[in-house]
């Protein structure tokens, strides 16, 4: 059954479908932006998904210019480096994500606490989680 | 309170020379390292002695091909067919692995017992490093996101200068002490000040008749992106620990037989270990939770106090790691670490001297030896055999903090002279 598939591959589906999904465990109201069974907090089997605003602010981040191979052979490199970032989203947790529309030759002009948007970036056959910088 | 059942000392330890070394394996690296423990026992260790050998390695599988390595290099070092484990706590391993040893010495099931790590990976290219060193993350939901290892560490810089006010140009600070200790280590990769490394880059430029550099000191040097390149921004080249291969390993036994080896064992105080999340799973990204964790647990069991501590190793993979880890085990309070280089007050002259032997970052850091080497250091302070780098006085307490992966696991031991 879909909606008891706490797993990378759900969230990955939802993301393919551009969706921001959470599992929330309704005993606790814990709420986690990475899919896990049971709830780390209280132990709850009890879970359901539920759909993030997808707002959300920097908590960390840095411009790569030394990347890993697959990044590498999508193109990115020294000349072509590309941002990352941790991000707190609206409705609190963390979730680690690629950062776009932001200058990464001027990395001072990327800030800590900047707010955010969810993009859902294709890469391949894949759907990379994304972060744009709001208006 | 935790306490080890029964008092357990260090009588020997060694470290191989750090480097890039082609012509050697994992085994042939942990050789070496245990030839100069042999030689530091005192009163000589017959290696039949050793009971069981615990190994700390993080991934021979990725760099060598080579997995199931701890029967292998107890093999290359004579210890078959004593029990052989290898831990594996990414770059925390070498720590773990001492841990482990001295919990299975105080436990009553060995007197005497071998603890090492060692790594080789030079043999990849850079790119293949970086994929390997990026699976101490997590596989699932930061690699895919971009992140890689100094990417991880360059987030948490970013999120402590945005919270504490530090100008970046102040973590290189870090990066000079380190450099002007591994100036006096021989057994340093980068057995150099920064100044030294200037020169020699001005030397080769004369000799290939190019255009010569003109730095006008350090702080222009570390400026120059041709010199002291990007990797993670704000990270550049010489906030980052080099890719090195390298072995250590201390000889650990229980209290009631160390004066078989010597009469200045070094005993141990304290150990605590803690895990944590992936980054996503934090609270905040300016302390790591587990090094906070398993310093209280060391300094519990040590009944000690961080301003009694005299010399730390700490885990310096990349310079704001050393930052984060000088505030994690209580020498400076949260948000004033950086100042801490920068003012002197960590060189060896400094209230608390830290990294003497140059740190992850001048030494080098085969991963899985490093836990061990700053063991290795420790022992020769306090035992006043650190040569050009001892610290003058008494050395009577000594900490190592070693970190795995991005804080996800921690281990603090606390030492002192028998």
């Amino acid at each position: 059954m879909a909606e008891q598939d706490f797993t990378r591959a759900a969230l990955e589906e939802h993301l393919a479908a551009g969706r921001l999904m959470g599992v929330r465990c309704p005993s606790c109201q814990g709420l986690s932006a990475v899919p896990r069974a049971p709830c780390p907090a209280c132990r709850g089997t009890d879970l359901q998904w539920v759909e993030l605003s997808g707002r959300g602010t920097v908590v960390g981040f840095t411009v790569v210019h030394v990347p890993p191979t697959p990044l590498c052979a999508a193109g990115y490199g020294r000349d072509n480096p590309y941002a990352a970032a941790v991000v707190r989203l609206a409705e609190g947790p963390w979730i680690t994500a690629r950062l776009v529309g932001v200058d990464a030759s001027r990395p001072e002009t990327i800030r800590v606490g900047m707010p955010v948007r969810v993009e859902f970036l294709r890469e391949g056959t894949r759907t990379v989680l994304a972060f744009r910088p709001e208006g | 309170m935790k306490r080890l059942a029964r008092g357990v000392c260090l009588v020997g330890a060694g470290v191989g020379k750090f480097g890039a070394f082609p012509r050697k394996d994992s085994r042939d690296l942990f050789v070496e390292a245990v030839g100069e423990l042999v030689a530091s026992v005192d009163r000589g260790l017959d290696p039949g002695d050793i009971e069981a050998l615990f190994l700390g390695n993080y991934s021979s599988d990725l760099f060598e091909h080579q997995g199931h390595l701890a029967p292998i290099v107890a093999h290359w070092v004579g210890l078959t067919p004593r029990a052989a484990v290898r831990v594996e706590d990414a770059c925390a391993s070498g720590g773990v692995a001492l841990r482990q040893a001295v919990v299975a010495v105080a436990s009553g099931l060995y007197d005497v017992v071998l603890a090492g790590g060692v790594e080789r990976m030079t043999a990849l290219p850079t790119e293949a490093v970086t994929d390997a060193l990026a699976t101490a993350g997590d596989a699932l939901y930061e690699f895919p996101a971009g992140f890689t290892f100094p990417g991880f560490y360059a987030a948490m810089a970013t999120a402590y200068a945005a919270r504490y006010g530090m100008p970046y140009e102040a973590l290189t600070a870090v990066a000079r002490k380190n450099h002007d200790n591994g100036a006096l280590n021989d057994k340093a990769q980068f057995g150099m000040t920064i100044r030294e490394i200037m020169a020699r880059r001005v030397a080769k430029a004369r000799e290939r008749g190019g255009p010569v550099p003109a730095w006008e000191d350090e702080r222009e040097f570390l400026r120059d992106p041709a010199a002291n390149p990007v990797v993670a921004w704000p990270l550049r080249l010489f906030d980052c620990s080099p890719i090195t291969d390298g072995a250590a390993a201390v000889l650990v036994v229980a209290e009631e037989v160390a004066r078989r080896y010597t009469d200045r064992p070094v005993r141990v105080l304290g150990t605590g270990q803690a895990s944590d999340a992936a980054l996503y799973g934090r609270e905040e990204l300016t302390s790591l939770r587990a090094a906070r964790e398993a310093a209280a647990q060391a300094y519990a069991m040590a009944g000690v106090a961080p301003s009694r501590i005299r010399v730390a190793e700490v885990h310096d993979c990349f310079t704001i790691a050393e930052v984060l880890a000088v505030e994690d085990l209580g020498f400076f309070p949260p948000g004033q670490g950086w100042r801490a280089a920068l003012d002197g007050e960590t060189a060896r002259d400094g209230r608390i001297p830290v990294n003497t032997s140059g740190g992850l970052k001048a030494k080098g850091h085969p991963v899985g030896a490093s836990g061990v080497a700053q063991v290795v250091e420790l022992w020769k302070q306090l035992r006043g055999e650190a040569g050009p780098r001892q610290l003058p006085g008494e050395v009577d307490l000594a900490l190592a903090h070693n970190v795995g992966g991005t804080g996800q696991t921690c281990v603090v031991h606390i030492l002192g002279r028998g």
